[in-house]
C-alpha cells in the first residue's frame, strides 16, 4: 500500500483553482481528497503556500475534521451510524458485528484493502434505522444479515444488492 | 398514466433505485420525485391516473409486474394499494406549509415549482423595500427553526441596520442532530423553496452573497441543490439583475467535513472561512460581525424555507398557526424505534403523545415505549409522565427539555438509559471543538464518572460529583454543545435512576 510519505502527487491545478476563493481551504481539501482518496502530508506545503497560510494552520484544519484522511483508505468506506435513533434500533449490536466480521476497529482498513470502517453520527435516515453508508449510498434498516450482504456486494463476491 | 418513484435518501436507502429500474424494464419511465415524508411507506410508488393520484407502498422491484397488472384491471385489489395519496390519513391530517410541494414532482423542475406557486414570494419581495420585508418577517412571528428559536425578524433587522457594503446570508444546513431529517427533505424534495427564501433574505437585508453550509453526510441533497442553483441562475432567479429588478444575489453550496459542532452558528462561520470549526465567543453577534467579519444572517434551512411561504401568503396567514409565542408550523421528525416514522408538519401545540400514538402508532419493535428524546443529542429523555407536554418552545423549556430542531427519537423498554447518558458525554468528547474547558474536559470526566456510578464505585459521592460536573458544563461552556450535554444526562438520572444502579426498570 502506498503511504502518505511516498505520495508525490501534483495538486497545483487544484490549488490554483481554489486559492482566490474566499474560505477556499475546505473546498480545496475536499477536491484533493476526491482526486487522491486522502490528503497526503506531502501536499500540505503546497496548500499552505498557495493559500498564504502556515503549514500549522493547514494541518490544524485537516486534523479538526473527521472527513479528512491523511493516510490511504480502503477501496470502499463503510460508515455505521452511531447516533441515538440508530441506537434505539440496535446499532450497538450492528457495530459489534461489523467489527468482528471485518476483523477491524473504527478508522481501520481490512487486510485486503477493500473496506475502511468509520463511525458516523447521523445520516438523516432516522425514520428507518439502523443506517449504514457505503461510499455515497445510504442503506436503511440494516440488520446483521443485511450488513454481511452489503459488504459481500462491495467486495465483489457476487451477492446482489 | 404517470409514475412517480422518489430519489430521496431514505427512499433510495430502502431500494427505490431498483424499483425505478424495474419500471424502466417494463417500459415505464417514472418521474423521480421527492419524498412525501411518509418514510414508513417508502419506497412509495405513485401513479397518476385520469381519476386521481394513487399510491402503493412500500414497494420492491419484484412487486412491479403485479402492480402493473393490477393497474390494467382493478388497482385497489393489490395488497400494497394505499388509495389516493392525499387521502392517506398520515398526510391528510397534516398542516403543510413548508412541505406542501414535497413529493409532488421532480424537485429540480423549475416549471413544476412555479406551477405550484414557487417564486411568488420572491416576486412579491421584489416590489417591497428591505424594511417592508423585514417587517413582514417580524409580523409572522417566525422564530429560528435550528433550535435556538430566536425571532428571525429581529435578527434580520440587526443586519439591515448595519452599514456595510458587504453582507452575507448563510444557511445552516448542517443538520447533525440524530432523529432529524427535515432540512434534508426540503433540500431533496423542494430545493427551490430554500433558494427563494435565501434570495428574499438577501433582498431584505442588502446582502448579495449567500452560502449554504451543507453537511457532507447528505450527498443526494448536495447534488440536487447544485442542479437547482444552476437552473435558478439560468432562469435569472439568482445572479445579477434578478428578474430585471437591478438586485443581485449569488448563492453557493459549501460542504462541511463531518464535524457536528459546525452546526453551531459561529463554528459554522469559522468553517466557511476555511478554518477549524472553533466556536466564537459572543458578542460580537454574527448579525454584526459574522462571516469574514461582515454582518451576516445565519438561519436554518426551515427558517429560510418558511420565508418563501410568508412572503407568498402573507405574515398574517403564517401567524395564524401555532400557540403562544410559537407561531407557524413545526416540522416534527418522528424517528428511532417507531412503527410509522416520518415528517409531520403541524402547527405548534400538538402534544408529544398525539404524535407518537396517532402518527407513530407505537414502536417498530412492538414493545412498550420507555423514553423519548426530543431535540437531538442535547435534548432531555422524557418519561411517560411528560408526554402530554404540548410541542411549544416555552412548554418544553419549562420541563428542562427542548424542541430544538423538532426531532423525536423513540426508545423501547430494552433501552439502557445509563448507557444513553454515557453516550451523551461520549458524543461530546468526540465532537467538542475543544475551545472551552468545561466541554472539552468535562465530557471526558463525565464518561468516567458515569462508569464509576454504574460500577458502584463510591456511588453516592460520584453522583454528587456528576451533578456538580453538569453544573459546571451548563454554566461554564461557551455554546450549547457543552452547555446542554448535561440535559440528557440529568434527565436520565432523574427519571431512570434504576438503570444506573441495576435495580430493574421501575421508572420515576
Amino acid at each position: 500500500m502506498e503511504t502518505s510519505a511516498q505520495n508525490t502527487a501534483d495538486i497545483s491545478h487544484l490549488v490554483a483553482q481554489y486559492k482566490a476563493v474566499p474560505g477556499g481551504l475546505l473546498p480545496l481539501l475536499h477536491a484533493i481528497q476526491t482526486e487522491l482518496g486522502y490528503v497526503p502530508d506531502t501536499t500540505v506545503p503546497a496548500i499552505a503556500a498557495g493559500l498564504n497560510l502556515s503549514r500549522a494552520e493547514v494541518h490544524g484544519v485537516i486534523s479538526f475534521y473527521h472527513d479528512f484522511k491523511t493516510q490511504p483508505v480502503g477501496r470502499n468506506t463503510v460508515q455505521i451510524c452511531r447516533a441515538e435513533a440508530c441506537q434505539s434500533m440496535g446499532s450497538r449490536l450492528l457495530e459489534a458485528h461489523a467489527k468482528e466480521t471485518l476483523g477491524i476497529d473504527y478508522h481501520e482498513t481490512t487486510t485486503d484493502g477493500s473496506i475502511t470502517l468509520e463511525a458516523v453520527y447521523c445520516l438523516g435516515n432516522c425514520a428507518c434505522s439502523p443506517s449504514v453508508r457505503i461510499n455515497d449510498d445510504v442503506f436503511a434498516r440494516v440488520d446483521q444479515d443485511r450488513f454481511d450482504e452489503l459488504v459481500a456486494n462491495v467486495r465483489g463476491v457476487g451477492v446482489k444488492k | 398514466m404517470k409514475f412517480y418513484i422518489p430519489q430521496d435518501t431514505t427512499a433510495l436507502a430502502l431500494g427505490a433505485e431498483s424499483v425505478a429500474r424495474a419500471l424502466q424494464a417494463a417500459g415505464v419511465a417514472p418521474v423521480r420525485n421527492g419524498s412525501r415524508g411518509m418514510f414508513w411507506l417508502e419506497p412509495l410508488l405513485e401513479v397518476e391516473t385520469e381519476q386521481s393520484r394513487i399510491a402503493f407502498g412500500p414497494v420492491s422491484s419484484k412487486d412491479i409486474p403485479s402492480i402493473l397488472d393490477a393497474l390494467e384491471t382493478e388497482a385497489s385489489s393489490h395488497d400494497l394499494y394505499l388509495g389516493p395519496v392525499d387521502q392517506i390519513a398520515y398526510l391528510a391530517s397534516q398542516q403543510r406549509l413548508t412541505y406542501v410541494r414535497a413529493g409532488l414532482g421532480d424537485p429540480v423542475c423549475l416549471d413544476n415549482y412555479q406551477t405550484l406557486n414557487g417564486f411568488k414570494g420572491l416576486k412579491n419581495a421584489l416590489t417591497l423595500t428591505g424594511q417592508q420585508i423585514v417587517d413582514q418577517v417580524k409580523d409572522s412571528g417566525l422564530r429560528g427553526r435550528g433550535g435556538a428559536a430566536f425571532p428571525a425578524g429581529i435578527k434580520w433587522q440587526t443586519v439591515l441596520n448595519c452599514n456595510s457594503e458587504q453582507k452575507y446570508i448563510v444557511c445552516n444546513a448542517d443538520e447533525g442532530d440524530s432523529g432529524t431529517f427535515a432540512d434534508r427533505l426540503v433540500m431533496e424534495a423542494d430545493p427551490y423553496q430554500l433558494i427563494e427564501g435565501m434570495c428574499i433574505a438577501g433582498l431584505a437585508v442588502g446582502a448579495a452573497q449567500g452560502y449554504i453550509y451543507l453537511r457532507s453526510e447528505y450527498p443526494v441533497a448536495h447534488k440536487l441543490l447544485n442542479i437547482a442553483i444552476e437552473r435558478a441562475v439560468e432562469a435569472n432567479f439568482l445572479g445579477d439583475n434578478i428578474q430585471g429588478s437591478g438586485k443581485t444575489f449569488h448563492l453557493e453550496v459549501r460542504l462541511g467535513a463531518g464535524a457536528y459542532i459546525c452546526g453551531e452558528e459561529t463554528s459554522l462561520l469559522e468553517s466557511l472561512e476555511g478554518k477549524r470549526g472553533m466556536v466564537r465567543a459572543k458578542p460580537p453577534l454574527p448579525a454584526i460581525e459574522g462571516l469574514f467579519g461582515k454582518p451576516t444572517v445565519v438561519n436554518n434551512v426551515l427558517t429560510l424555507a418558511a420565508i418563501s411561504t410568508i412572503l407568498e401568503q402573507g405574515a398574517e396567514t403564517y401567524q395564524n398557526f401555532g400557540m403562544g409565542r410559537s407561531r407557524g408550523t413545526l416540522a416534527i421528525q418522528l424517528a428511532g424505534n417507531i412503527k410509522r416514522g416520518g415528517l409531520i408538519e403541524l402547527a405548534f401545540g400538538v402534544t408529544l403523545r398525539e404524535v407518537i400514538e396517532d402518527y407513530g402508532q407505537g414502536t417498530y419493535s412492538g414493545r412498550p415505549i420507555r423514553a423519548i428524546q426530543v431535540g437531538g443529542p442535547l435534548g432531555a429523555f422524557l418519561p411517560e409522565s411528560q408526554w402530554d407536554t404540548p410541542m411549544d418552545y416555552e412548554a418544553f423549556a419549562a420541563i428542562k427539555a427542548m424542541i430544538g430542531h423538532g426531532g423525536i427519537v423513540v426508545f423501547d423498554d430494552t433501552a439502557d438509559m445509563a448507557a444513553q447518558a454515557r453516550f451523551a458525554m461520549e458524543f461530546c468528547v468526540v465532537e467538542s471543538c475543544g475551545k472551552c474547558t468545561p466541554c472539552r474536559i468535562g465530557s471526558v470526566r463525565g464518561v468516567e464518572v458515569i462508569d464509576r456510578i454504574v460500577a458502584n464505585e463510591d456511588r453516592d459521592n460520584n453522583l454528587i460529583l456528576l451533578h456538580d460536573l453538569c453544573d459546571t458544563m451548563e454554566l461554564g461552556s461557551l455554546c450549547a454543545m457543552g452547555g446542554m450535554t448535561p440535559f440528557p444526562v440529568r434527565s436520565a438520572l432523574t427519571h431512570f435512576m434504576n438503570d444506573f444502579t441495576g435495580e430493574g426498570k421501575g421508572d420515576n
